[in-house]
C-alpha cells in the first residue's frame, strides 16, 4: 500500500489532481477518526479533516518523497486540531461537557459489526466509554496515546509527526498510560 | 526496589520495548514478590488492550468528494493530457481530421489565384480576362478563377473553371457591336466548383464557431 501511495503522490506532484482522490479515500477514515478523537465533535472533525487534506494537497511540493506520507499527513492534521482546540472560545467547553447527549451523532459514526443485539449494545457502550476516557486526557497525552495505540505508529514516527524529541514522546506516553490506567481500572 | 518509581519506570520501558535483558530480569523478580506492582502492571497492559478496542469511526459519506471539490483547480494542460490519454482513438481521429482539413484548406487557398493559359494578346483586368476585339487567340484557352470576356475570336476550346463568361466589357458603354466568337467547345466547370466551395466554407464556419 505504501508503494501505491508513493506512486500516487508522485502523480499529484506532477499536477494530476485525480490521483489525489485515491489518496484521500485511502486515508479519509484514519484522518477523520484522528480528528474526531482529538476534537470530540463530528462537525469540527469533518471540517478539520477536510482542511488537512486540502493543505496537504496545496503544499504537496514541500513533502519530501523519502519520508512517509502518512506521517506528514498526520502531522498536518494534528497541528490543525491543536490549533482548533487552542482557538476554541471558552463557552465552547460548556457544549463539550454534555458530550453524552450527543449520543445519536456518535452512534451514526460507528462502524457496523454484526453481532447479537444485546452484545452489540454492551460492546458499543464499552467502546464509547473508552473513547470518552481517551478524549478526557489533555491533548498532548491524547494525541500520543492515539497515534501509538489506535493508529499504530512507532515512537520514532510519533516524534516526527509531533515534531518533539523522542524522550518527550516517551515521557508523555508514560504519563498518558498512567492516566488512562487510573480512568479505566474499574472497567 | 522502589515500587512507585523504579518498577513503574521499568514497566513503561517494557511496554515501549526499550527494556534490556538485565532490566527485564530485575522487573520479573520484583513482580514475583510484589502484588501491588503485579496489579499495576496488569492494569497497564489491560489499559492498552482496552484502548485498542475503542470504537472505530469512519469518515462521513462523500468525504472524499467534498475534499476533491474544494481543491484548487488544476492546470488545464493536465486535464487535457489526461483526457487524451484516456481516449487514444478519439485523439488520433482528431489529429487526422485537423491535418486533413488543413490540407484541403491550403489547397483551396492556392486554387483561388487567377490562372490563365499562356497566350499572347490577352488582357487581364483584375480577375477578368479579356480577348480584345480583332484579336484571334490560337489554341485552347483555359481560365481558372476568373471571368472571361470574348470580344475577339478564340480558335479552340474554352474552359472556364470557377468563373463566368461575360457578354459585355467591364466599361459597358452601351452594347458591343459584335460579340466575340469561340470556334470550339465552351466548357464551364463553374457550378460544381462553386458547390464544393460553399460546402467547404460552411464546414469551416461550423468548425470555427464550435
Amino acid at each position: 500500500m505504501d508503494q501505491i501511495i508513493r506512486e500516487k503522490i508522485k502523480l499529484v506532484k506532477k499536477g494530476d489532481q485525480s490521483a489525489y482522490e485515491d489518496v484521500v479515500s485511502f486515508f479519509q477514515n484514519k484522518i477523520y477518526q484522528h480528528c474526531f478523537r482529538m476534537l470530540g465533535n463530528a462537525h469540527e472533525a469533518e471540517d478539520i479533516a477536510q482542511e488537512a487534506f486540502i493543505r496537504a494537497y496545496v503544499n504537496i511540493h514541500s513533502f519530501d518523497d523519502k519520508r512517509k506520507f502518512s506521517t506528514w499527513l498526520y502531522r498536518i492534521a494534528t497541528n490543525l486540531t491543536i490549533d482548533r482546540i487552542r482557538k476554541r472560545k471558552p463557552d465552547y467547553y460548556l457544549d463539550a461537557e454534555v458530550k453524552g447527549t450527543d449520543g445519536l451523532d456518535m452512534y451514526s459514526q460507528l462502524a457496523s459489526k454484526d453481532r447479537l443485539p444485546g452484545e452489540e449494545v454492551e460492546s458499543i457502550e464499552l467502546q464509547r466509554y473508552i473513547h470518552q476516557e481517551i478524549s478526557g486526557l489533555p491533548p498532548k497525552y491524547r494525541s500520543i496515546i492515539m497515534l501509538r495505540y489506535l493508529e499504530e505508529f512507532s515512537l520514532q514516527e510519533i516524534s516526527d509527526i509531533l515534531d518533539i524529541p523522542l524522550g518527550t514522546v516517551k515521557t508523555r506516553i508514560h504519563r498518558g498510560r498512567e492516566a488512562l490506567r487510573k480512568r479505566l481500572r474499574h472497567v | 526496589m522502589n515500587c512507585n518509581k523504579e518498577a513503574v519506570e521499568l514497566m513503561h520501558k517494557y511496554l515501549d520495548g526499550d527494556l534490556s535483558k538485565p532490566e527485564e530480569t530485575e522487573l520479573r523478580v520484583h513482580l514475583e514478590d510484589c502484588e501491588a506492582c503485579q496489579t499495576h502492571f496488569h492494569e497497564l497492559k489491560r489499559t492498552i488492550t482496552l484502548i485498542h478496542s475503542a470504537e472505530q469511526i469512519s469518515a462521513p459519506k462523500n468525504f472524499t468528494e467534498n475534499v476533491m471539490q474544494q481543491l484548487p483547480a488544476e492546470k488545464k494542460r493536465m486535464r487535457y493530457s489526461r483526457w487524451f490519454k484516456a481516449h487514444p482513438i478519439l485523439t488520433a481521429a482528431a489529429i487526422f481530421f485537423v491535418f486533413m482539413i488543413s490540407g484541403v484548406f491550403s489547397a483551396w487557398n492556392q486554387d483561388s489565384e487567377l490562372v490563365v493559359s499562356k497566350q499572347e494578346d490577352l488582357i487581364i483586368q483584375g480577375d477578368t480576362v479579356i480577348v480584345p476585339e480583332g484579336v484571334t487567340v490560337e489554341g485552347d484557352l483555359l481560365v481558372k478563377n476568373g471571368n472571361l470576356i470574348v470580344n475577339g475570336t478564340v480558335d479552340g476550346n474554352v474552359t472556364l473553371i470557377n468563373g463566368k463568361l461575360l457578354e459585355e466589357s467591364i466599361e459597358s458603354e452601351g452594347l458591343m457591336a459584335s460579340v466575340g466568337e469561340v470556334n470550339g467547345e465552351l466548357k464551364m466547370v463553374d457550378q460544381v466548383f462553386e458547390w464544393i466551395w460553399y460546402k467547404t466554407k460552411d464546414l469551416f464556419k461550423g468548425i470555427f464557431a464550435f
